[in-house]
């Protein structure tokens, strides 16, 4: 009796170490191939609280771009590849917030179902306006700071945009998904996607200003090698 | 006491054009509410040009506050065009309640106590609607609230016609306008379609995509611009990456260039227009004073229709594409409605134009009786 438990716990152990090991992952950068454009002055005198906040002056954002080109808030998610599949949602909130008036992350991910929190850090008021297309477009007042509002998205729509109307320059861009699989590409122009199923998967990069680029890739167990996503600005 | 039904005009004896009486404060009152009117449209214009019209997320309240005491403080970025322009509209709307009381009381012409209140039932109507763009968050009611204001500020602005001096004295008899079925015919078919490129404005306006077309006189360098996917995909990119406007579709761009062909069609009618009443009725101040400026004004729309693309939707010369295309309605709607009712008077039915209920006591007096 003792003998037959430990060989089923020993089966159990090995399935589930097969199943760990069975997972892949994706790992790549973005790049940007050629000089960025210039980025555009902020003007931020109609709110002088966030004129404050900037007081050295402040520009767009659109190119972060590290070393050897890498090119940061590129939005890279499996757009293919996954259907019939579920994935339990995280219980975990993804936190929106409004910093020295603007977005904080500029670009972010979420699953469809997952809590979305939306905070006022600022002491000026900010209207929270999401455009969403596929999902139900909605309009907050946070006129408060520390004033914190919670959504839920119900269908995956990449990207979702967010805009304050208050203060014009204010955007915020979130890919919802209905699967875990995605990043955003950090300074360095890196990502990587864990704990995904082998297989084919068609990925798709999505950068506000430089578009969207796909590539097939095969997942396997360990860790996949994706070709670099190279976005070229017209020159 | 019987009373009939007269309707003062060129048929009627002591023919004076209205034979109402005069109140020059109510007329100077109608004008004040016009001009007020649009400014209001002059407001809300600045508040389409610049995207803020959802910076106030609530309505009628403004942050949770009743919105007369919503502190100047808080008027930052977009609040102060959007909550500027619900102070304004709510101006407009006390001055036009007046307005129609004013008229209700002294004014004995039926047919303007009619237009006095429909003026009010308009501007609460439009004040409904701005509201419920607001928490509805429907583009589709931001342009039925931009082509109502129009209409409301033509409106208004022929309460302050009928209130005239001129209107209660002018006399078809005395002075008659030669040729008016053509000359109405001609008028109000371009009012008219003045009126239809305020809708296909109005509708550009409030998809809030931007310039669909952003060269002038070409379009994307051709006389009728390209429209088809792959053109389009290409337009879409320089638009993302480049010029910080969101993708465009085929049905904009056909919209902006029918947006451009309409204003030729609408600069030849009002010159044509124009032509046609300096030559047929140029001793008439009104008429042609109201031509002159009717061509001017089409003339400063172009110029400023041009300017819209040339500076990439500057919000201030947008806003002025706004102002004069309300202007250039409104001096079409009141040369349209001058020629009108020369034409009901010739026909014998002037009856919603310039009709009047007297007592039997009064038609004696104005020797009409028998």
């Amino acid at each position: 009796m003792k003998k037959t438990g430990i060989w089923i716990a020993t089966g159990a152990l090995l399935v589930t170490s097969g199943m760990a090991f069975a997972q892949g992952s994706i790992s790549g950068k973005a790049i940007l191939q050629g000089a960025a454009p210039a980025e555009k002055a902020i003007k931020m005198d109609a709110d002088p609280y966030c004129a404050k906040t900037h007081a050295t002056g402040v520009t767009t954002k659109h190119y972060i771009v590290g070393p050897g080109g890498g090119l940061a808030n590129v939005f890279v998610y499996v757009k293919d590849g996954l259907a019939g599949k579920t994935f339990p949602v995280p219980k975990e909130a993804k936190l929106l917030d409004q910093q020295n008036c603007l977005y904080v992350p500029y670009v972010m991910g979420i699953q469809v179902g997952q809590l979305l929190q939306i905070q006022n850090d600022d002491s000026t008021l900010h209207n929270v306006h999401c455009m969403a297309k596929n999902n139900p477009e909605f309009n907050l007042g946070q006129p408060v700071k520390g004033m914190k509002s919670e959504k839920v998205f119900t269908k995956p729509e990449v990207m979702v945009q967010f805009k304050c109307d208050v203060h014009p320059w204010m955007f915020a861009y979130v890919g919802v998904l209905d699967h875990p699989f995605y990043a955003v590409t950090k300074e360095d122009g890196s990502f990587t996607i864990t704990g995904l199923p082998p297989g084919e998967y068609t990925l798709e990069a999505w950068h506000h200003k430089g578009g969207t680029l796909t590539q097939k890739i095969k997942v396997e167990a360990g860790e996949a090698k994706a070709p670099d996503f190279i976005f070229k600005p017209k020159t | 006491m019987a009373r009939y039904k007269v309707f003062v005009f060129a048929e009627v004896s002591n023919s004076e054009m209205g034979s109402a009486e005069y109140h020059p404060w109510l007329n100077r009152f109608a004008v004040f509410t016009a001009g007020v009117t649009l400014v209001l449209i002059g407001v809300g214009g600045v508040v389409t040009s610049k995207g803020v019209g959802l910076a106030v997320p609530d309505w009628p309240t403004t942050y949770g506050y009743n919105m007369f005491l919503f502190p100047f403080s808080k008027m930052v970025g977009g609040v102060f065009y959007e909550h500027s322009h619900r102070l304004v509209a709510s101006t407009v709307g006390l001055l036009t309640a007046v307005l129609a009381g004013w008229i209700a009381w002294k004014d004995r012409r039926p047919w303007m106590r009619k237009l006095g209140w429909i003026a009010f039932l308009a501007v609460v109507l439009q004040g409904v609607l701005g509201g419920l763009r607001v928490v509805w968050l429907k583009d589709e009611i931001g342009i039925v609230h931009a082509c109502l204001a129009q209409g409301f500020f033509v409106l208004v602005g022929a309460i302050g016609l009928f209130t005239t001096r001129w209107w209660s004295r002018f006399s078809l008899r005395k002075h008659p306008i030669a040729g008016c079925h053509a000359l109405r015919r001609l008028a109000l078919g371009t009012t008219i379609l003045i009126f239809i490129q305020l809708i296909l404005g109005a509708s550009m306006r409030h998809q809030h995509t931007g310039l669909s077309i952003n060269d002038f006189p070409l379009a994307y360098g051709r006389l009728i611009p390209p429209m088809d996917a792959v053109s389009l995909a290409r337009i879409n990119l320089e638009r993302i990456q480049w010029m910080d406007l969101p993708a465009t579709t085929a049905f904009q761009i056909a919209l902006q260039f029918v947006h451009r062909i309409a204003a030729f069609l609408i600069l030849a009618g009002v010159v044509w227009s124009a032509r046609r009443i300096c030559k047929t009725n140029g001793l008439n101040p009104v008429l042609r004073g109201l031509s002159v400026i009717w061509v001017g004004l089409v003339a400063a729309q172009i110029v400023l229709g041009a300017s819209t693309i040339w500076t990439n939707k500057a919000a201030d010369i947008a806003t002025a594409h706004v102002v004069v295309g309300s202007l250039t309605l409104l001096a079409g709607s009141l040369l349209s409605i001058i020629l009108v009712c020369c034409v009901a008077s010739r026909e014998g039915n002037p009856a919603w134009a310039l009709g009047i209920q007297n007592s039997e006591a009064e038609i004696q007096k104005m020797g009409m009786a028998g």
